[in-house]
């Protein structure tokens, strides 16, 4: 870790004191771990605090952790929370970034604080993370589906969710209009998800 | 006399100036935009889902189909999230070609930038210079690929293979349609090398770039028609998440490429311009400059190359192929091969995110690995995304002519937008 990189480490320990519930440093990038409930907190000191200025949010997505570790012959051991927010921080003013884990309570009815009154820029990647999987912007005055069709159904970047999706199109020649059904293809696998022991291609 | 109510109009998606397929939804009180409100997914293909179903050689090419007028800068960050998790070291001369073929990118990206605001906003001919000028560079996409577009070209470790020593040349049409001189002439500077086509595109480009700014820069219709227009402030701007020209229009000296150099871009002699104002026509100018720059960054490239032969993909056989003759006379070579066209090379677990200054801004590739041949979440952060996103709060109080210049000045492309 090089000074820059400890520096900020050490500060973001400090300022946010009790909401961090982690942080990683690799490949010369900073993670932080936030407890849900501190997000709003800890979002405005790493926005406005005079040694973090984080001004810039520049991106933020949602993940669903369910199947971490899966392959195709073997399933994981993922023991922790199913839904994370991932927030990319730029401070231009120090030029550093930050990316931050926000992990939803509950995998039923995962929720997040929305931070849009903190950077307006987040107003699209909540809907999204929204849209995509369904997890649920607290605060957010505007929660549409953003990329998927009006009236979709389900959540697509979920892990259970198939990648053939599960309603096809078709125009119904004796209705006249356009029809949806179960998907009629298979889901098809042509190379594996392989996860070998640690050290392989080392 | 009746009050007249605000209305509604639906823009797009099929409209020559919503650049694809945006549907835009726009309350008018008369001409005014009282809100706009962009309905984008129209051209939602999963490319992060599909990514996950893929091993990690086989999402590069989904990275040229983002945004498809800037096709490599998008490969760029797609390989540089891989090499930084495998911990990658690349050959210089690989970094070179790069970052020459990334500022080749950038030409072409605001050669479109001009030629299509210009068009959306009724001057046509600058359409026609630059694309001109696109062509010699599609040139250089496809000799160095064999794609026109979707090139395919860099690979984690470095690029698909070195630099050609021939151009492709023209041929007569079967239906006679150029003489023999004809045919001559187009291929007058297609005798070398590809170094030695990119370095006569240098020297004649920026005269080039001086035709485009006659037509256009002290036009008086085309500064009516951008001047003022989308007036974004520094402070605004970075509390919408603009990046690239659209944040260095409004004044902030902001580029990755000097402030956090990649490759090999702090060895390169360059300058960052930047607006004043922060409306539609500083933008213009901010792009019309760093196209001067992107082809002194070509230049430096194109001297450094000459001069300095040497590998251009990583040794490491784990994740880059072994050549042809070694696969075809060594067992191990061709065991290596084989794994890495069956099952892939497997990325060590964690994440990362790797950023480069695309034509339109800040894209940047979050890559999350479990260990697997596959990445485990993959997110694309699209510059234009966020540019989209600040339409509502720049377009409100404007007229509804000024949308369309808008949309121009976003440089929206909807491969990157909805992905």
């Amino acid at each position: 870790m090089n000074a820059k990189l400890e520096k900020l480490a050490a500060s973001l320990r400090v300022i946010l004191g009790d909401n961090l519930a982690g942080l990683v440093e690799h490949v010369g990038e900073i993670t932080i771990d936030v407890k849900a409930a501190g997000w709003l907190a800890a979002a405005k000191l790493l926005r406005d605090h005079p040694e973090l200025r984080f001004e810039q949010l520049i991106d933020l997505c949602g993940v669903d952790f369910s199947a971490y570790g899966n392959s195709e012959f073997s399933a994981g051991n993922w023991q922790g929370k199913r839904f994370a927010a991932v927030v990319h921080l730029l401070s231009l003013s120090n030029n550093w970034r930050v990316r931050v884990h926000i992990f939803a309570e509950d995998d039923e009815m995962p929720m997040i604080d929305s931070v849009v009154d903190i950077w307006p820029s987040v107003n699209w990647y909540e809907r999204e993370a929204f849209d995509l999987f369904g997890v649920i912007f607290v605060g957010h005055p505007d929660l549409r589906r953003i990329l998927c069709d009006y009236g979709f159904i389900g959540h697509p970047f979920r892990k259970d969710f198939p990648l053939v999706g599960n309603v096809e199109m078709r125009y119904d020649p004796e209705l006249k209009r356009v029809v949806y059904q179960p998907v009629s293809m298979e889901n098809r696998v042509t190379i594996p998800r392989v996860n070998r022991e640690e050290s392989y291609g080392a | 006399m009746p009050e007249i109510q605000n209305y509604t109009l639906n823009f797009g998606p099929q409209h020559p100036s919503a650049h694809g397929v945006l549907r835009l939804v726009l309350e008018l009180d008369g001409e005014v935009v009282m809100r706009a409100d962009p309905h984008i997914g129209l051209l939602h293909r999963a490319t992060e889902k599909l990514a996950e179903q893929k091993i990690f050689l086989q999402a590069l090419p989904y990275m040229d189909r983002l945004d498809y007028v800037s096709m490599l800068s998008n490969e760029h960050a797609y390989v540089m999230a891989v090499e930084k998790l495998l911990g990658l070291e690349v050959p210089v001369r690989a970094q070179y070609i790069r970052v020459m073929f990334d500022e080749i990118t950038r030409l072409l990206n605001h050669l479109f930038y001009v030629g299509a605001h210009g068009l959306d906003i009724g001057a046509m001919t600058a359409f026609l210079y630059t694309f001109r000028e696109r062509e010699d560079l599609l040139d250089m996409y496809e000799a160095v690929s064999g794609a026109r577009m979707h090139a395919a070209y860099y690979r984690p470790g470095g690029v698909y293979r070195d630099l050609p020593d021939t151009m492709p040349q023209y041929e007569a049409a079967k239906m006679k349609a150029h003489s023999a001189k004809a045919v001559a002439d187009m291929n007058a500077n297609r005798h070398g090398s590809l170094l030695d086509f990119i370095d006569d595109f240098t020297r004649r480009f920026p005269t080039y770039v001086d035709e485009y700014e006659t037509l256009l820069t002290d036009n008086r219709i085309w500064k009516q028609r951008t001047v003022g227009i989308g007036v974004i402030t520094p402070e605004r701007a970075l509390a919408l998440g603009l990046t690239g020209a659209m944040i260095r229009g409004s004044g902030v000296e902001w580029d990755l490429r000097k402030k956090q150099p990649y490759e090999v871009y702090d060895k390169m002699d360059f300058d960052i311009p930047v607006g004043v104002n922060g409306d539609c026509y500083d933008r213009y100018l901010v792009r019309v400059e760093e196209m001067r720059q992107s082809n002194r960054i070509i230049k430096q490239c194109v001297d450094w190359l000459r001069k300095n032969p040497g590998p251009v993909i990583s040794e490491n056989l784990k994740v880059a192929p072994p050549s042809r003759v070694g696969m075809k006379e060594n067992m191990e070579e061709l065991i290596h091969h084989f794994k890495l066209f069956t099952e892939g090379f497997h990325v060590p677990p964690g994440e990362a995110y790797a950023a480069v200054e695309h034509p339109k801004g800040e894209f940047g590739i979050y890559l999350m690995s479990d260990g697997a041949n596959k990445p485990y979440r993959m997110k694309i952060r699209a510059s234009g995304f966020a540019h989209l996103a600040a339409m509502d709060e720049m377009a409100r109080g404007h007229m509804i002519a000024d949308v369309v210049a808008l949309m121009g000045t976003f440089d929206i492309v909807f491969g990157e937008i909805d992905r």
